[in-house]
């Protein structure tokens, strides 16, 4: 009994967590406007559905083309720009954009516009590794605590809810202090290991949705073992709305990525970060506001990107929209 | 309902115990000796160091230290820090300025918030449910310490409207800051509260209160309106709580005197009883807002039922 209060708990928090993020996609009012007969006869696959959906909706279109543009940034920077960030000229200092350099230049001078691209590099690779491995212990414990329910269950739910519990910002800032270099890794690894509970708990709430179904029940009457069951059956009907999640997440872990390297206590200098190169200009801003501007711009874009794909992604794969 | 809540207070235990004893390993294991942070450069006798370390239980295992420091908290001691100060000193002068912020990002919310995800709701697909859909978007996408400067910068320095930092100003020192804090929430609150109402004016009850020839302005109030808050007044509660841990960034960039800086300024100075103390509060805040919100929920929706 306890069980089942704790379920509409969770399934609350966290439909709206994912529903209050996106809410907005009724706007493009047509993307659901597929005529129903058009359907019959082809393959109707949820992830083929939601394809379909997907490549005619502009927003997501959009929205995965900027995504693309920052994922190619931060692989090959030099596509976007020739200059070296590093190279600086003090002479230049806090010069304003101009024809020559359009983003303008920094306190010692480099060019603001390569700082700006080369700093997609550190922001795309974080938000996309934390993700994937938040994704993984959610999908492992997620899985567990659902299928098997019970003792298993139990220690899960209170160990989520002890890192649950933990103040996100206040926790990374405090495990990230004890390490004295802090890098991509290490500051990977915090936010990996703060970042997995909502994502455990909506598997566990999915999981739940469809471990008594026929289909797995059929599976399990002839005798298949529970890991086929879990990765063949289960996983495949239940992991849409995480994967929902986790592309939202990544622009959530991208934000606090530069909220952290903002507040001194993530990624230090000479890495080339968008929240380090605010932290940089903060004392400035007054007289260089596009020390501001650019990255935040480009950091607020990449973020905007990935929650509508999120938030397009949600709609595709909702039956109940079409 | 009391069997309930005495079941979630029961569970609530192990959850507050296993958050704070990883705080306090975390802290504890901030490399650095914070005796020898305390004294600088300066030269310090052994005994003095001997005899801090004692005082603070440095010396004990890791749980011994984290035993002792749970006794003398349930009996409301929070600890010294390194200066001697109770921590609990510390937190009666910062939590107000925090409380304050939270209070003023808590009306934003509300004020802000609710207004435009009813009228949005209302006029859905309008030019302002657009307008609202597109603002909430974009603030969402906006980073908290790139709309706190950006605002500072254009309300503040360009056009002089508020003040830059600092308290000085009384309740209009908060509006800023408080905006700044309470924006992301704000965004959420007007989406859940469309999508909220939204759904609800579909339903059955509303169509039923409608051919009853009632006035729309009584079927959204009374209605509509009442079961579509649930959602909205629940996740109210749980940020009320979240909002007190979030307001690092925020009392970073306004220079407000409030725990966020506090705590700041603590993890820097390895005074780990101060981060602790203050961490194990804003625990406990959190905690107890959620178990709040729970309970509220079963009053607000009778259709809820506590076995």
């Amino acid at each position: 009994m306890s069980d089942t209060r704790k379920d509409a708990r969770t399934d609350r928090v966290d439909t709206r967590e994912v529903e209050s993020r996106g809410a907005a996609r009724d706007q493009s009012g047509t993307a659901g406007g597929e005529p129903v007969g058009e359907l019959s006869g082809r393959s109707a696959s949820l992830w083929a559905d939601a394809w379909r959906e997907l490549r005619r909706d502009r927003i997501f279109l959009a929205a995965a083309a900027v995504v693309t543009v920052f994922v190619v940034m931060a692989i090959a920077p030099i596509l976007f720009t020739r200059t070296d960030p590093r190279a600086c000229d003090l002479s230049r200092s806090l010069g304003r954009p101009s024809a020559d350099s359009w983003f303008g230049y920094d306190l010692l001078g480099c060019d603001y516009y390569s700082q700006v691209v080369h700093g997609a590099r550190v922001s795309v690779s974080i938000g996309v590794l934390v993700t994937l491995a938040a994704l993984v212990i959610a999908l492992v414990l997620g899985s567990l605590a659902g299928y098997y329910g019970g003792l298993v269950d139990a220690v899960i739910a209170r160990l989520t809810d002890v890192v649950f519990g933990l103040p996100f910002i206040l926790g990374a800032i405090v495990i990230l202090t004890v390490f004295e270099n802090r890098g991509l890794f290490q500051v990977t690894l915090v936010l990996a290991v703060l970042g997995w509970t909502t994502m455990t708990r909506l598997m566990r709430s999915s999981v739940i949705s469809v471990r008594d179904s026929d289909y797995v029940l059929a599976a399990r009457a002839l005798g298949t073992s529970d890991l086929r069951i879990l990765t063949r059956h289960i996983l495949p009907n239940a992991i849409a709305p995480v994967i929902v999640y986790a592309t939202i997440y990544v622009g959530i872990v991208i934000a606090a990525e530069a909220t952290l390297s903002f507040l001194g206590v993530g990624l230090q200098l000479p890495a080339i970060s968008w929240g380090l190169m605010i932290s940089d200009a903060q004392y400035r801003i007054a007289e260089a506001p596009h020390l501001l501007l650019f990255p935040g711009l480009f950091l607020s874009l990449t973020v905007l990107s990935f929650i509508l794909m999120g938030d397009a992604l949600r709609d595709a794969l909702d039956p109940k929209l079409r | 309902m009391g069997r309930y809540t005495a079941r979630r207070l029961l569970q609530l235990m192990p959850v507050f115990i296993g958050t704070t004893f990883l705080i306090f390993a975390l802290v504890f294991a901030i490399p650095g000796d914070p005796i020898r942070a305390l004294a600088g450069d300066r030269p310090i006798s052994p005994s003095t160091v001997a005899t801090l370390r004692d005082e603070y239980n440095l010396d004990d295992p890791l749980v011994i230290q984290y035993a002792k420091y749970m006794v003398g908290l349930v009996q409301g001691d929070f600890g010294k820090d390194y200066n001697g100060r109770e921590v609990t000193d510390i937190m009666a002068q910062r939590f107000p300025v925090t409380i304050r912020l939270a209070v003023v990002a808590f009306l934003f919310e509300i004020a802000i918030g609710l207004v435009a995800g009813v009228v949005a709701a209302l006029r859905r697909r309008s030019y302002l449910d657009t307008l609202v859909l597109v603002t909430t978007t974009a603030i969402v996408s906006v980073p908290t310490f790139v709309l706190g400067f950006s605002l500072q910068l254009l309300l503040g320095v360009k056009l002089s409207w508020f003040p830059i930092a600092g308290i000085s100003q009384g309740w209009y020192s908060y509006l800023l800051p408080g905006f700044v804090l309470g924006a992301l929430s704000l965004a959420y609150v007007a989406r859940l509260t469309r999508t909220s109402l939204v759904e609800n004016l579909r339903s059955d009850y509303v169509r039923t209160a409608t051919a009853k020839g009632l006035s729309r302005r009584r079927v959204v109030g009374r209605h509509a309106l009442r079961n579509s808050l649930i959602p909205v007044v629940t996740y109210l509660g749980i940020d009320l709580g979240a909002l007190m841990g979030g307001a690092i960034v925020t009392e970073g960039i306004f220079n407000l005197p409030g725990i966020g800086q506090q705590v700041f300024l603590s993890v820097r100075a390895q005074e780990g009883p101060v981060v602790v103390g203050i961490v194990t509060a804003l625990v406990l805040v959190f905690i107890f807002a959620n178990l709040a919100v729970d309970l509220l929920y079963g009053v607000l929706d009778p259709r809820i039922r506590y076995e």
